[in-house]
C-alpha cells in the first residue's frame, strides 16, 4: 500500500496519508483540515481544540472485529444535551472503512449502506418500523447533535457543520442502524452493538486511577 | 507558523476526576466519571449542578424531607462486581404511591470508563444487577401482557407512575427532583425487565436478581446487609428444586420403583407346594371339623407363603381357621380367613358382595417340612361346600411399592405446596395477584 507523503499547505509539517482511501485528515500540528485533491493538499478549515472528552478509544486503538484486525483512523465528535459521543474511523486490514460508536461506553460498529430508500428527515418520528436487507428495525431515538471536530483521517470530506440530524434504530436482535441527515442526502449506517470486550482493543486510553 | 519539532505524543494527558467546588455552598464535588456527567448534585446542600457548564450552574435545588437519606454503599465506593471494577457515583430515591401508601427504592449508579454505566437497585432488602437493554424486546397484550427478550417470555408484573425524590452524585442525563416516569416491569426469575417512559424516550433495562452478601463482598461493606424483607418480583424461589426437577425424579423412581417389581416378579419362584379340595357339610358338629393335610416342603431362603382360599359360596359364607405348622419343629402360624358372596337385585339393579376367591400371605417362613391344619366352619342351614387350598412359595408382594410409590409422591407435593405459597407471595404486590377460585356459585 502506498502512503502519499506531502506537506501541510498551512504549517508545512509532513503529512502522511496511512490509508490509501482517505480524503479528509488533520494535521497533527496546526489542525489546519485537510482535503486531498489531484494534485496536493488543500486546507478546508481548522479545527478548534476539540472538548475532553472521556472515550477510551483513541487514534491507532487496535482491535479485532468478525476476526479482521482493525486500526482507529479517526473520529468525529457530537454533543448534544445529554452528553456527547464519538464516531471512530476504524479501517479494516482489508481496507474497508467501518464506524465504531461509542455513546457512553455503548458500544457498536457499523458501515455506511447505500442503494437503499431512506425516509427525509422530515418523515422520521420515534417508534417507526423500517426493514433494510430484511431485518426490522425501530426508531428509538432523534437526536439534533452539534458537531464539536474532527480528528485523523476521514473517508470523506466532514468540517464546518453545525447542527446534524441522527436517528438511531434498534432491533430485536442486537443489530443497530443510525440515519445520518449531515448532507442533502441522508446516509444509513448498519450494523451491531458490541461488547468492548469481545473487540479486544489495544493501545487504549489511560485513565488516572484506573 | 513553524513545524519546530514534532510533539513526541499526540496522546493528550490522562483524564482524572475532577474536584470542582459547589456554587451554591462552596462544599467540594468531584466528577468522577471524567466527561460523561451531565448533572451533578451537590451532596452538601443538594443543588442539582449542570456539570457541563464550567462554572456548574444551578439547575435546580430541592431540600431533602426526611432528612439525610444514607446510601447503604457510600458514593465514591469502589467493587468489582462479577469480574469488573465499578465505582459508584450516583444515588437517587424513587418512589410510587399505591393506595396512599409510598413505596421507596434506591437507585445506585456504577461506573467504568471502559465498561460504562451499570445500575444497582435496592428495595427492602432486594438487590437487582441492571444494565440497559441493546436489543428491543417485543410487547404482546394479552389477558396478562408479556415481552419477549432475547428469547425468554417476561410476564407483566406492574405499571406504576415513580417519582424521583432524592439524589446525590452525578449522571450521565438530566436529573431533577420530582421527575416522572411511568415504569413497566415484566419478570422472569431471576431476570426483570423495565420499561422506562418519561419525557418523550422510552429506555429498556434488564436486571437480574443479586443476593446482597455478594454486593456486601464486591464493595467491601462493613456489617451485614439489612434482611429482605417479603419476597421480591423476581427473586428465584429459594427452593433448590423446582417443581419440575421434583416430578423428573418422582418419574425417574417411579420407572426405578417399576423395574424392581419386575426384578421381584422375575424372581420370586412362586412354586407351588400344594392344592387339595375339600367338601364341608354344613351341621357337622363344631370341633369335628377339622382336619390336616399332607406334608409339603417349603425350599429355599426363608420366604413368604401365600395361602389361596376358593369356594363354591353364594349368598352363603364360609370360615376357615387355618394353621401352618412346620412339622420339624412344631412352630405354628394361626390365621383366620372368610370367604363370604352374596347377591341380589334391588331397585338399583344387581349387586353382589365380597367374593369366593381369598388371599393371604405368611411372612418370613423358614425352609422345612410342613402341612395345615384346617378347622371350616359354615352356616348350618346351607348346603354342601366345596372349597380348594392351594399353598404357593415365595409369591412377589407388589403393595408396598403402592407405600414406597405414594411415599415417593409426598416430596413432590411439598415442593409444590411450596412453590405456589412463593409464587403466591411474589404476584400478591403486582397487578395480578393470584387468587384462589372462591366463588361459591
Amino acid at each position: 500500500m502506498t502512503q502519499p507523503i506531502a506537506n501541510c499547505p498551512n504549517c508545512g509539517a509532513k503529512i502522511v496519508f496511512q490509508w490509501s482511501s482517505s480524503v479528509q485528515t488533520v494535521c497533527t500540528y496546526c489542525k489546519s483540515i485537510l482535503v486531498r485533491t489531484d494534485v496536493d493538499l488543500k486546507k478546508v478549515g481548522q479545527v478548534a481544540d476539540l472538548p475532553p472528552d472521556s472515550s477510551p478509544i483513541q487514534l491507532n486503538t487496535e482491535g479485532i472485529y468478525h476476526n479482521k484486525a482493525f486500526v482507529v483512523g479517526g473520529r468525529i465528535l457530537y454533543e448534544y444535551e445529554q452528553g456527547g459521543w464519538n464516531e471512530w474511523h476504524i479501517v479494516m486490514n482489508d481496507g474497508a472503512s467501518a464506524w465504531l460508536s461509542d455513546a457512553q461506553a455503548e458500544y457498536a460498529i457499523s458501515c455506511s449502506t447505500p442503494g437503499l430508500r431512506l425516509p427525509a428527515t422530515s418523515d422520521i418520528r420515534v417508534g417507526q418500523h423500517y426493514n433494510w436487507n430484511g431485518q426490522m428495525y425501530t426508531i428509538t431515538v432523534i437526536t439534533t447533535a452539534r458537531y464539536r471536530g474532527v480528528e485523523g483521517e476521514l473517508p470523506f470530506q466532514y468540517w464546518d457543520k453545525d447542527y446534524v440530524t441522527f436517528a438511531d434504530l434498534r432491533s430485536q436482535t442486537g443489530k443497530f442502524a443510525t440515519l445520518d441527515y449531515s448532507d442533502e442526502q441522508p446516509v444509513l449506517y448498519l450494523g451491531e452493538f458490541v461488547e468492548f470486550e469481545d473487540l479486544k482493543l489495544k493501545n487504549l486510553r489511560q485513565f488516572e486511577g484506573w | 507558523m513553524s513545524a519546530g519539532q514534532p510533539p513526541l505524543s499526540t496522546q493528550p494527558a490522562k483524564p482524572q476526576a475532577r474536584a470542582l467546588h459547589c456554587p451554591q455552598c462552596g462544599g467540594a464535588i468531584t466528577l468522577r466519571s471524567f466527561q460523561q456527567a451531565v448533572t451533578v448534585v451537590c451532596e452538601n446542600c443538594h443543588s442539582i449542578l449542570d456539570a457541563k457548564d464550567p462554572t456548574l450552574k444551578i439547575l435546580q435545588q430541592f431540600r431533602a424531607i426526611t432528612g439525610e437519606l444514607k446510601p447503604l454503599i457510600p458514593l465514591g465506593t469502589r467493587g468489582k462486581l462479577r469480574g469488573t471494577d465499578y465505582e459508584v457515583i450516583g444515588f437517587q430515591r424513587r418512589s410510587i404511591e399505591s393506595d396512599g401508601v409510598r413505596y421507596d427504592w434506591h437507585e445506585y449508579l456504577l461506573f467504568n470508563p471502559y465498561k460504562g454505566f451499570r445500575y444497582l437497585s435496592e428495595y427492602q432488602g432486594h438487590w437487582n444487577d441492571i444494565t440497559v437493554c441493546k436489543d428491543l424486546p417485543v410487547v404482546r397484550s394479552a389477558m396478562v401482557s408479556s415481552a419477549n427478550y432475547l428469547g425468554e417470555t417476561y410476564r407483566h408484573f406492574q405499571t406504576a407512575d415513580a417519582t424521583t425524590g432524592y439524589v446525590i452524585g452525578e449522571f450521565p442525563w438530566q436529573v431533577r427532583v420530582g421527575e416522572r416516569a411511568i415504569v413497566t416491569d415484566y419478570v422472569h426469575p431471576p431476570h426483570l425487565l423495565s420499561c422506562e417512559a418519561g419525557s418523550g424516550e422510552t429506555t429498556w433495562s434488564v436486571g437480574e436478581y443479586i443476593y446482597p452478601q455478594e454486593i456486601w463482598k464486591a464493595f467491601n461493606l462493613p456489617g451485614k446487609p439489612p434482611e429482605p424483607v417479603g419476597v421480591f418480583e423476581n427473586q428465584p424461589a429459594p427452593s433448590k428444586v423446582s417443581v419440575k426437577q421434583a416430578f423428573v425424579a418422582f418419574l425417574a423412581l417411579s420407572i426405578f420403583l417399576l423395574g424392581m417389581m419386575a426384578l421381584n416378579d422375575m424372581i420370586a419362584s412362586k412354586d407351588p407346594v400344594f392344592t387339595s379340595t375339600y367338601h364341608l357339610l354344613p351341621g357337622t358338629p363344631k370341633g369335628e371339623t377339622s382336619f390336616v393335610t399332607d406334608v409339603f416342603e417349603l425350599k429355599g431362603r426363608p420366604s413368604n407363603v401365600e395361602v389361596k382360599t376358593s369356594a363354591d359360596v353364594s349368598n352363603n359364607w364360609i370360615y376357615l381357621n387355618y394353621a401352618l405348622i412346620n412339622q420339624d419343629t412344631g412352630r405354628a402360624w394361626d390365621f383366620g380367613r372368610e370367604v363370604s358372596y352374596y347377591s341380589g337385585r334391588d331397585s338399583d339393579g344387581s349387586w353382589t358382595e365380597g367374593s369366593r376367591r381369598d388371599s393371604v400371605i405368611v411372612p418370613s417362613v423358614p425352609p422345612g417340612h410342613y402341612y395345615l391344619r384346617i378347622e371350616p366352619e359354615a352356616d348350618a342351614r346351607h348346603p354342601l361346600i366345596s372349597y380348594t387350598v392351594s399353598v404357593r412359595r415365595d409369591v412377589p408382594v407388589f403393595k408396598f411399592y403402592g407405600y414406597a410409590w405414594l411415599a415417593l409422591f409426598l416430596p413432590v407435593l411439598y415442593v409444590m405446596f411450596k412453590a405456589l405459597s412463593f409464587e403466591r407471595a411474589r404476584w400478591a404486590e403486582s397487578d395480578h395477584p393470584i387468587t384462589l377460585q372462591t366463588e361459591s356459585d
